[in-house]
């Protein structure tokens, strides 16, 4: 018998808005514990929850980025469990009124593009934190109770392992370009819940799905899906039934681990938030957020590709992250050539972050030094050698290109003034390569050259060295 | 029935209670009731009625994103039972929920 796998995925995001979702305390990484939360966020007796539009507007940017139909008339509601990161005793979502509804994106594996749907997208509240001590206790800061998330639920459209790594990719590009999150997996502000289920190929019934939670790396996500699917159809094919469960991944083993037999959803015992009333969302506001969305990136492809002359795969490369592509376009706007950009950044300085395990801003490079740097290249203010030394003093000092040059003397050497006698001399010493030269061998050419930038320590501008020299020896 | 006992002593057990054999009787009994008359309401036709959530006609209002201070951490720990450099301590309840 040969099946088919479907694969659901339900991702959380957290947004970096400035304040919480329902209070105003700070939203922050890496504070002090308990610093950064107030009495909403504790659940004291009395408090009322307040509704950030700020979260709000970043949900819907997503949902707008992920082409969802925007829900005109929410509610939030309540899900009610016990755990002591939630001191409230319940969550506030939104179950009945995701903000978004009926969105997509697309994915490409193997070369072959496929539309992804998303069924809803809601926003909610994350808990705090419980660190477990082998003393016996947990220990809670609450700091990241009330941080605003996206959960963005997919549709069954996923068919295998690689195409949900795709979407996970995609998924964490185009919420980066939003600009709501940072969508770091390691340091927790992207999680994944991964369903996975199989079928008899032409079954019209879906099986029955098992779940892994909060996986935090994609290739996680692709591992252990592949070897639950894997695993289902082996327990099917012996005669065996699935039953809907929650299993955990194991890292070392590239094994999923059952945890536990699911609860139903009703356990949760949802219903309308009452603290807070429905909230109408305008289509003026819609068109505002819409308005102000940064530009995606296959539009970026785009018109690298067919206004600015960048081949396809380089463009690519220069959209997988916002931070690139806007200190691209950064750059250019500086003055600096297009494909010349493209080249420094796709090559030395991915080189050199590769090098020193930084991001891009994490460098001393700015837009302003490296187009800066690159006009000294194109009129031929320094040399293409030079310009490997003016790169790694910008990108590792942060110094303004033409005045560091200017500082060092590595200005090129083009004046035909200045080079024409040191080429006499040259030539005067060299009188077997001009012989040679005269005879047909053209590698003597090299070597007078290399004996003009050793004169000049390398600043000689090399096509006008090749020039004058010509003219020499055609004199001689 | 429009309730049974097992889904009472459920219920209660997601509010953390716990009944006597005898009290389990009793409230089943009385949520029996209670269901039975909430059930009138079912022989209303509300076809084409948008599920109401919210009885005032209210309109949420909503907060600029800008942050404010928390309270201070001293204050807050005053009503915990249990703490320790700035933690709320507990006792170990290992993860069942994972809520998000």
């Amino acid at each position: 018998m040969n099946f088919e796998t479907t694969i659901g995925l339900e991702v959380h995001i957290e947004m970096k808005t400035k304040s919480k979702a329902f209070s105003p305390a700070p939203v922050k990484y890496g504070v002090e514990q308990n610093t950064n939360t107030n009495v909403v966020d504790w659940g004291f007796p009395g408090v009322l929850p307040t509704v950030n539009k700020g979260a709000l507007e970043y949900g819907m940017r997503a949902a707008l980025a992920l082409n969802c139909e925007i829900t005109k008339d929410i509610h939030f509601d309540r899900k009610n469990y016990f755990y002591p990161d939630n001191p409230k005793a319940y969550q506030i979502t939104q179950s009945e009124t995701p903000i978004g509804r009926n969105g997509w994106l697309e994915i490409e594996v193997d070369g072959k593009k496929k539309k992804i749907g998303i069924e809803e997208m809601h926003v909610e509240e994350d808990a705090g934190k419980n660190t477990h001590s082998p003393d016996g206790y947990s220990y809670v800061d609450l700091n990241r109770q009330g941080t605003p998330l996206i959960e963005i639920v997919s549709k069954p459209d996923i068919t295998s392992a690689d195409e949900a790594y795709a979407y996970l990719v995609r998924l964490r590009q185009i919420i980066q370009f939003t600009g709501i999150s940072d969508v770091k997996m390691e340091e927790g502000s992207m999680r994944a819940d991964v369903n996975v289920s199989v079928r008899p190929i032409g079954s019209d019934k879906f099986g029955t799905k098992t779940e892994m939670k909060n996986l935090n790396s994609f290739e996680h996500v692709r591992k252990g899906a592949h070897y639950e699917a894997k695993r289902q159809q082996r327990v099917l094919l012996s005669g065996g039934k699935i039953q809907q469960e929650t299993r955990r991944f194991d890292e070392p083993t590239g094994e999923t681990i059952l945890m536990r037999v699911k609860e139903g959803a009703s356990d949760y015992r949802y219903f309308p938030e009452p603290d807070i009333p429905p909230i109408h969302i305008s289509d003026d506001w819609i068109e505002e957020v819409r308005a102000s969305i940064p530009e995606m990136p296959d539009k970026r492809r785009e018109k690298y590709v067919s206004s600015w002359g960048i081949p396809e795969y380089d463009a690519g490369v220069l959209t997988q992250t916002k931070e690139m592509s806007d200190f691209f376009e950064a750059t250019v706007a500086e003055g600096a050539d297009a494909k010349l950009a493209a080249n420094w950044l796709m090559g030395e300085v991915n080189a050199y972050m590769n090098a020193n395990k930084l991001e891009l801003l994490e460098t001393k490079l700015t837009p302003e030094n490296l187009a800066g740097m690159i006009k000294l290249i194109e009129d031929g203010t320094i040399s293409s050698k030079i310009a490997k030394k003016v790169f790694q003093e910008i990108i590792s000092n942060g110094s303004e290109p033409k005045a560091w040059v200017e500082a060092k003397g590595l200005v090129q050497l083009s004046d035909p003034a200045v080079l024409e006698p040191l080429i006499e001399t040259v030539l005067n010493n060299n009188e077997k390569s001009i012989e040679d030269f005269k005879n047909g061998k053209g590698r003597a050419i090299g070597f007078l050259v290399g004996q003009i930038m050793k004169e000049t320590h390398g600043k000689a501008n090399p096509k006008i060295v090749n020039k004058l020299l010509m003219d020499s020896l055609k004199k001689r | 029935m429009a309730i049974s006992a097992s889904e009472v002593e459920h219920v209660a057990g997601l509010a953390k209670l716990a009944f006597t054999d005898e009290e389990l009787q009793k409230f089943t009994g009385q949520m029996d009731e209670i269901i039975g008359m909430v059930q009138q309401l079912s022989e209303v036709d509300t076809d084409g009625i948008p599920v109401t959530t919210h009885v005032t006609d209210a309109t949420g209002v909503m907060r600029e994103d800008v942050a404010v201070s928390g309270t201070p951490r001293e204050e807050l720990m005053r009503n915990v039972p249990q703490h320790q450099d700035g933690y709320i301590k507990v006792p170990a309840i290992i993860d069942e929920s994972e809520e998000a």
